[in-house]
């Protein structure tokens, strides 16, 4: 992609036929990678879903030394954090510049709040010593399995923190890109590829919420 | 499936290129706002297993709000809903043979 | 190997369009990436090759011979992760796939050439790390890296792991971009029904890489946090399920036997056409037993683990299930022999090597349905049958066919031709050592004979000394292989640009191609196998 030319304001890679070629293949792109995705994730859910079954007084024990006031806060800010992702790309594709950076630099800023509560919502757990069953040290707990609910809370919410944090540095990518004026009504397809990573990640925790924090 | 992949044709670049109104953008991040309350405040009441079926049916309708209007997939190809769809399919025959071993192991230890 | 590759006449070509080391490692052209592929592949080749010669020459006799078992246990596992990660799985979905695909879709070039860059680099990175352990203390986990030993052996796990991650991630992305670029480039004309069957069944592969892969890669990363903090989801020690790992492994690992076969399957299903002057019988059937193939393969996986104590029910499911494999595999290898049928055939290389695919994989596949009987599998499990059946799939059928390929397309990507005399010889020492080493241990595994063990009784001695012979034969062809290719990638005669008479697009470019491979954007009018003998 790194011949593009220029013709009028749009600009494409030589392979494709028109700008609008290259912004239907990128987002063919984009989905297929959010199907790994979704497989990529798919190993914790199967090993809650697997050791739920198994233990589910085990579960109903452990869950709820969660913080559901937590989780559901973290909901609400991823929400409103895709809510303005969504309106960072009404922007781009309307072109108004102030607005597409206004609506990025939320979206970070929503992004960060969520890794707050979630570092707060950690140390927590680690101070108590509600770790991976390996590290396990907490007492008061009945049941045998119940380090394991809290193993697949740190992977799986581990993971879902280290895509918001790859989501933050794309973002800011694409705001500093944004600020230069890079993106138009002609082209936007960055801030969308980036819009659906986004909102994806939203859709895991839509996921992980009630999982986590409220049906143990 | 293929009429409008071979050329990308001016009549594509309006699917392409849909914009979501604020307004139902808006509609949509208070909808998923309101669902958010309800499946906390369901979780309140200890209904068994009923819990479960509740809070997951509320977590896919707050999915889908999402997938359908931020992530736009009600105004795409029907190529990408194939795309993205199909994952969870395998996603669930991965659960559901894995469930076919380990639900079914206690018949073997007695 | 291919930087200083020769100047050819007058026309600029893609060998010859920009020059210098750097021009090759910076180089955004599919073809650029796909020869690094090749290299990086078939230097792990003879990496995993010298592994195996190791594990067949202490085998020779009972006892030591010159390893300890410590020694023995880790060349067995750098052969086996060697070849499998490093070699099978990317050797024709990213080498040959990446030189020959965008071609034969008529396109310029992939959809996003900096990421098919990326993702050379990327396994790159996961095999330097992975055979850098070599160095280190080494892995004798075997390659399935099963829990609860990998977590607790002190051997370089963690590295091999994250090797092995960062090859995924890099296959996860060139699957990404051929799915782009057979949707959205092909040339004008080329509609799905016209498709060569090398795309359907690469395009097939880079399907299930997408959804298997992922998982593979997650579950690595667990065993990793395993060995780091004890998460103990895979650990019975800490309330885990060690059968939970194989359930995660192997909803990857087998449908990666079908990353392996299917792109095998896809050579075979042209060089069969073309050497037999025919149109392919039934090309729906081919193309969709390819995706029944892929989608089977998702539902197949307990069948590995019917001895690891996972639910007679699911041993009754999953064996059931494996039996739908054989219905597509059935379909396919009887369109291969009735594309023969009646044919004007050439014995070249590339179709010597397609028919003894046929014959091998058929072995090889019949010996599979035995396995999948789990009466029969309980008695064979780990036994040298096993070891003799998936060598039959994935030597015979992944790396025959690989060769078939890389001798079909040898002419195109280089420029000149092989010299037919010494490959068919070097064809013919693979193929009788092939067979020499891995049918006596059919026989070895139904006497009894486990799998990954230093030693044996003294009975058994005569048919390992036959496979032994017989893998050193095998050594003998590739390395008759690697001088007759060099000689003719250096001196060989010119290649016309169609030396096959062949109807799919790479052909209707120069050979070696221009830079964006055509120099016109071709039109497709016709099916891929619709000769004018």
């Amino acid at each position: 992609m790194s011949e593009t030319r220029t013709e009028g304001v749009r600009h494409f890679a030589h392979h494709f036929k028109s700008a609008f070629h290259e912004f239907d293949a990128c987002k063919v792109g984009m989905w297929l990678f959010l199907l790994q995705e979704v497989l990529f994730f798919a190993p914790l859910f199967v090993g809650y879903a697997v050791y739920r079954a198994l233990y589910p007084e085990a579960w109903h024990e452990a869950s709820h030394l969660l913080d559901w006031k937590l989780g559901a806060l973290n909901t609400v800010v991823l929400i409103c954090s895709s809510f303005t992702m969504a309106m960072g790309v009404h922007a781009a594709q309307t072109g108004r510049k102030n607005k597409i950076v206004l609506n990025l630099g939320l979206t970070i800023l929503l992004a960060c709040c969520f890794l707050v509560v979630k570092y707060f919502e950690y140390s927590h757990k680690v101070h108590v010593g509600l770790l991976p069953a390996g590290m396990f040290t907490y007492e008061g707990l009945q049941h045998a399995k119940s380090p394991l609910f809290f193993s697949l809370y740190f992977m799986m919410t581990g993971l879902h923190g280290l895509h918001v944090l790859i989501g933050i540095a794309v973002l800011g990518w694409i705001w500093s890109r944004a600020r230069r004026g890079d993106f138009g009504p002609d082209y936007y397809t960055p801030v969308e590829l980036t819009g659906l990573y986004w909102h994806f990640v939203d859709l895991v925790w839509i996921y992980l919420f009630p999982l986590l924090y409220l049906v143990g | 499936m293929s009429q409008h992949k071979e050329h990308p044709p001016e009549h594509a670049e309006h699917k392409g290129h849909h914009i979501l109104p604020v307004l139902t953008g808006a509609k949509v991040w208070i909808a998923l706002l309101i669902f958010t309350a309800i499946t906390v405040a369901a979780a309140r009441f200890d209904m068994g297993n009923v819990n479960f079926t509740v809070a997951m049916a509320i977590a896919t309708i707050k999915a889908f709000l999402v997938v359908l209007f931020f992530m736009g997939m009600k105004y795409d190809t029907n190529e990408n809903r194939i795309i993205f769809f199909s994952s969870f399919i395998f996603l669930f025959i991965f659960i559901f043979l894995t469930y076919s071993d380990v639900l079914f192991r206690e018949l073997v230890m007695k | 190997m291919s930087h200083d590759a020769p100047a050819h006449g007058s026309h600029d070509n893609y060998l010859t369009h920009k020059r210098g080391l750097w021009s090759w490692l910076y180089t955004l052209d599919h073809k650029r990436i796909g020869l690094l592929y090749l290299f990086t592949i078939l230097s792990a080749f003879l990496v995993g090759g010298i592994a195996a010669l190791m594990v067949r020459t202490e085998l020779w006799k009972p006892g030591k011979v010159f390893l300890d078992p410590d020694g023995f246990n880790q060349a067995f596992t750098y052969h086996g992760s060697i070849m499998v990660f490093m070699v099978i799985l990317p050797l024709i979905p990213s080498a040959l796939g990446n030189l020959i695909l965008p071609m034969q879709v008529g396109a310029k070039d992939v959809a996003f050439p900096k990421l098919n860059l990326l993702s050379y680099y990327v396994f790159l990175f996961g095999v330097i790390l992975a055979v850098a352990t070599l160095f280190t203390s080494g892995i004798d986990t075997g390659w399935t890296f099963y829990a609860p030993y990998s977590i607790r052996t002190s051997t370089a796990t963690i590295m091999v792991v994250t090797g092995a991650f960062f090859m995924g991630f890099a296959a996860i992305l060139t699957a990404l971009n051929f799915i782009t670029t057979v949707h959205k480039l092909r040339a004008p004309g080329l509609t799905f029904g016209r498709l060569p069957l090398f795309v359907w069944c690469i395009y097939a592969t880079n399907i299930i890489q997408m959804l298997a892969t992922p998982v593979i890669a997650l579950t690595l990363m667990l065993l990793v946090f395993e060995r780091l903090m004890g998460i103990g989801i895979f650990d019975a020690k800490l309330g885990g399920d060690p059968v939970l790992f194989q359930h995660f492994f192997w909803f990857y690992s087998h449908p990666a036997v079908y990353i392996m076969i299917l792109p095998a399957m896809g050579i075979i299903n042209e060089v069969i056409p073309v050497f037999s002057r025919k149109n392919v019988f039934s090309y729906w059937g081919m193309a969709g037993a390819v995706f029944g193939i892929a989608v089977v393969s998702f539902i197949v996986w307990g069948h590995h683990m019917f001895v690891s104590g996972q639910s007679e029910t699911a041993n009754f499911v999953f064996s059931l299930l494996t039996m739908f494999v054989a219905v597509p595999t059935g379909i396919k290898i009887f369109n291969w022999v009735a594309t023969m049928y009646q044919g004007s055939i050439r014995l070249t290389t590339p179709m010597l090597y397609a028919m003894a695919f046929i014959f091998v994989f058929l072995v090889g596949g019949l010996t599979g349905v035995f396995l999948a009987t789990v009466s029969i599998n309980v008695h064979l499990t780990d036994t040298y049958f096993v070891v003799a059946h998936f060598h039959y799939t994935m030597v015979g059928g992944a790396i025959m066919a690989f060769m078939a390929g890389l001798h079909y397309w040898f002419p195109k990507f280089s420029g000149r031709m092989y010299a037919e005399f010494p490959a068919k010889i070097s064809w013919f020492l693979i193929f009788l050592g092939f067979n020499v080493t891995f049918f006596p241990q059919f026989i070895l595994g139904m006497q009894g004979m486990p799998r990954r063990y230093y030693s044996y009784p003294e009975r058994f001695t005569n048919l390992n000394q036959i496979s032994t012979v017989g893998s050193y034969l095998i050594a003998l062809g590739f390395v008759l292989a690697l001088f007759y290719l060099i000689y003719g990638l250096l001196w060989g005669k010119k290649a016309p640009d169609n030396p096959w008479g062949a109807e799919t697009l790479e052909w209707k470019t120069s050979s070696p191609p221009p830079h964006e491979n055509f120099i016109r954007e071709p039109v497709v009018t016709h099916g891929p196998y619709e000769y004018q003998i």
